[in-house]
């Protein structure tokens, strides 16, 4: 099956749509939520709960013996939550910084997860295969249940997210000013990281514990170039998860061996770079284009102020002078030349340039620092 | 014990040790989550590496995936340069997407690659000593015990090499430029010793695990002695430790040797987060509860200075003006008897010629904005402590 005939079947498969549906419900519900983890600088916190969630699992399989997904993702949720905590009152109680309690909890979680799960392997039990693919996700095991979920938790984040918008808002930008105002800035801090851990729980099943860090991230930090409004960075940020969702979902279904995870990380991590090079006002590209016009721009006003400079000593501004005084150090070229012919500060006959009036003016302008400024 | 099994062990021990030492100035630096970035990114450039030599413990392959780890450094610092996005965001996006890279490459060439998923992420610590280092028909033990042999040797050598530029650039690194030992070139020497270290021990215990064992040992040293010395010492003794301890109980659970060792580091962690003497959570809620109540003798104290009035200083009265609770005020009016700052004559408290002087100077210090100093006047008035 190759894509073209994949986005042909997905409205006729039943089990197409499901998993389709789901994707894009989920990048969707991890671009939104990301988007808060990136402005308030936590986006490792996501790596470090979606490891932690690893022995939730494992250890819920252990202790119910089900396979059935929401007992492995309310234990996954348990110890998601626990290493969040655990992580936050290492870096209050100790003199341990931010990233070392990340790490640290990230890894040994893991480990005591990967332990449980090769524990869990050698069980004489017959029902234990398949608990692997919450390492890297597959898509395919999405049933419409799961998808139902996902829908749900999207909704519910969605209202909590507008009923207290203003003050999430003014917790990612001045925490300190919200504390002042007499918001409760450590409920709102846990309701945001509760979200949080939520989103990438879900995400266990299609993206897998190893790679869920970054289906929360890049969807934030793609849609954070195109705009510097927090309302439309969000809505970016969702379409940006739910387009690489189903694009990766899609490669990875129409090729033989692959799980979903890599795939989606990686259309993903293609957006981040699109957005890094083209988006309008930050992007590496258009800085580039402003930084060559400026450039331009300052010669130009470097010659006409020359031609001030000049012009000043003379009666009559407009005497002309000959082409030849002025030099590249002068940020004189042909081109500038005819630029500021065109914009009528100087008038050209034959050799001879002459500054006109508007051009005078224009350069007086430089010396009166406000306007000069405003002109810039 | 078998043959096999002290080597395994012999293996697990000196990965352990030689991440250690990378890991406590990592751990100083503020700059751990870079190891769990260089451990996931190594991945493509040890698959690619591998379609080269054909060997997972050449060390061509060792040295190409450590420069793509150093490359991951260096591509995350250009990102954050950019100011397109913030550091940790910067971190997070590379490692992510390289990692994928890695996999796709394993499960696309399943059939020519030796690597599976699961090595990836737990390593072949039980299969090491099957890959023996032959020298004509010597056997001189199994490749990887001399990979992270060597690795830990360079590591040991530069560790005693460069000690004291390590550790002035580590804690101030302004003094350590201005006398010339340049942060830049101990920055990616730390940055390329990481590297190795990850490579030579990812084989042994997975990518994830490596960051454990990099980061683990260094933390829960770090909570129990302040001096950095000991530090190493300490961090290397809990490596050791977690690969014994953590060999014998994968065998008595048949699962994971990474794993346990990981586990075992974790259980470590969490009694010295919970016990270490100065830095653990009990003795901090201790301290906490040592610190509200001298607070509270403190400002008992000044009360009693500012109030001439005996009227202001009378035992009841004193319980509702600074609102206290009975038991509350009760423990505070003891501890300040006890330690002879109070003279109590018919229920009007007075302040004694000890509690005057202590008084008259944690004033001073605190009228010159200087409160910290107050911890050292309290050591010196001070017989019982909260």
């Amino acid at each position: 099956m190759n894509i073209t005939e994949y986005f042909s079947l997905l409205f006729t498969d039943y089990t197409l749509g499901v998993i389709t549906l789901g994707t894009a419900v989920l990048g969707a519900v991890c671009g939104m939520l990301g988007s808060f983890s990136v402005l308030r600088r936590q986006s490792l916190l996501g790596d470090a709960i979606s490891h932690a969630a690893l022995p939730g699992i494992a250890l819920a399989f252990l202790l119910t013996g089900t396979k059935q997904t929401h007992f492995l993702l309310l234990g996954a949720l348990i110890s998601g939550l626990l290493g969040t905590f655990w992580i936050k009152s290492i870096v209050k109680k100790t003199r341990l910084k931010n990233d070392t309690a990340l790490g640290l909890i990230l890894s040994l979680f893991f480990g005591f997860g990967m332990l449980l799960l090769t524990f869990i392997q050698k069980l004489p039990n017959a029902n234990q295969a398949g608990l692997d693919k919450y390492l890297f996700g597959q898509a395919a095991t999405l049933m419409v249940q799961d998808v139902y979920v996902m829908i749900g938790v999207t909704g519910v984040s969605l209202f909590v997210l507008l009923l207290f918008w203003k003050e999430l808002k003014l917790l990612l930008f001045d925490p300190d000013y919200t504390l002042t105002l007499g918001f409760n800035t450590r409920f709102l801090d846990i309701l945001i990281t509760g979200f949080i851990v939520l989103a990438i729980v879900l995400g266990l099943q299609t993206v897998g514990v190893v790679l869920m860090s970054a289906m929360l991230l890049a969807p934030a930090a793609a849609a954070r170039q195109w705009t510097n409004r927090l309302s439309v960075m969000i809505f970016l940020a969702a379409i940006f998860g739910a387009f690489s969702g189903v694009l990766g979902t899609a490669i990875s279904a129409s090729q033989n061996n692959l799980s979903t995870g890599p795939v989606i990380v990686l259309v993903a991590a293609g957006l981040v770079l699109l957005s890094f090079v083209f988006a309008p006002q930050r992007g590496l590209l258009a800085r580039r284009v402003r930084f060559y016009r400026n450039r331009k721009e300052l010669n130009l006003r470097k010659t006409l102020s020359v031609m001030y400079h000049i012009a000043q000593n003379h009666k009559d501004i407009s005497h002309p002078h000959a082409i030849k005084i002025l030099n590249n150090f002068h940020g004189y070229t042909r081109k500038t030349l005819n630029k500021l012919e065109e914009k009528n500060w100087v008038e050209i006959r034959g050799n001879q340039w002459s500054l006109t009036a508007k051009g005078y003016q224009e350069a007086e302008n430089f010396y009166k620092p406000n306007e000069a400024i405003q002109d810039i | 014990m078998s043959n096999a099994q002290i080597e395994i062990q012999l293996i697990a021990a000196l990965a352990a040790m030689a991440c250690a030492i990378p890991g406590v100035f990592l751990v100083l630096r503020k700059m751990a989550m870079i190891s769990d970035a260089i451990s996931h990114s190594i991945l493509p450039g040890l698959v690619v590496g591998f379609f080269i030599t054909q060997d997972l413990n050449s060390p061509w392959l060792i040295l190409l995936a450590a420069v793509t780890g150093v490359l991951t450094v260096v591509l995350v610092e250009f990102i954050q340069k950019t100011r397109l996005v913030k550091e940790d965001t910067a971190i997070g996006l590379v490692f992510p997407a390289l990692f994928s890279v890695g996999v796709i490459l394993i499960a696309q060439n399943a059939n020519d690659v030796h690597l599976d998923i699961d090595a990836v992420l737990l390593g072949e610590l039980a299969f090491a000593p099957f890959d023996r280092l032959l020298v004509g028909d010597i056997d001189l033990g199994p490749k990887s015990l001399w990979v992270i042999g060597c690795i830990l040797f360079m590591s040991l050598s530069l560790l005693i090499l460069f000690f004291k530029e390590l550790k002035m650039s580590t804690f101030d690194k302004g003094l350590a430029t201005s006398l010339g030992f340049s942060p830049l070139l101990i920055h990616y020497g730390l940055m390329s010793v990481s590297s190795v270290t990850i490579v030579g021990a990812f084989d042994a215990v997975g990518a994830v695990l490596v960051v454990a064992l990099i980061i683990a040992p260094a933390a829960t040293a770090y909570l129990l002695t302040n001096s950095l010395k000991k530090m190493l010492i300490l961090s290397l003794l809990f490596g050791v430790f977690s690969a014994l301890v953590g060999y014998w109980l994968a065998h008595w659970l048949d699962a994971s040797i990474a794993g346990s060792m990981t586990s075992v580091l974790g259980i470590l962690f969490l009694l010295v987060f919970m016990f270490a003497p100065r830095q653990g959570v009990i003795s901090a809620i201790f301290k906490e509860k040592q610190q509200r109540k001298e607070v509270s003798l403190l400002i008992f104290l000044l009360h009693l200075q500012n109030h001439e009035d005996p009227l202001e200083r009378h035992i009841n009265h004193l319980q509702e003006h600074i609102n206290w609770h009975r038991i509350q005020a009760k423990t505070v009016v003891d501890l300040a008897k006890k330690n002879n700052l109070i003279e109590i004559e018919n229920q009007v408290i007075n302040l004694s010629d000890k509690g005057l002087q202590f008084t008259e100077e944690a004033l001073k210090y605190i009228t010159t904005n200087k409160p910290t100093a107050i911890e050292d006047l309290k050591n010196k008035f001070f017989l019982f402590r909260g």
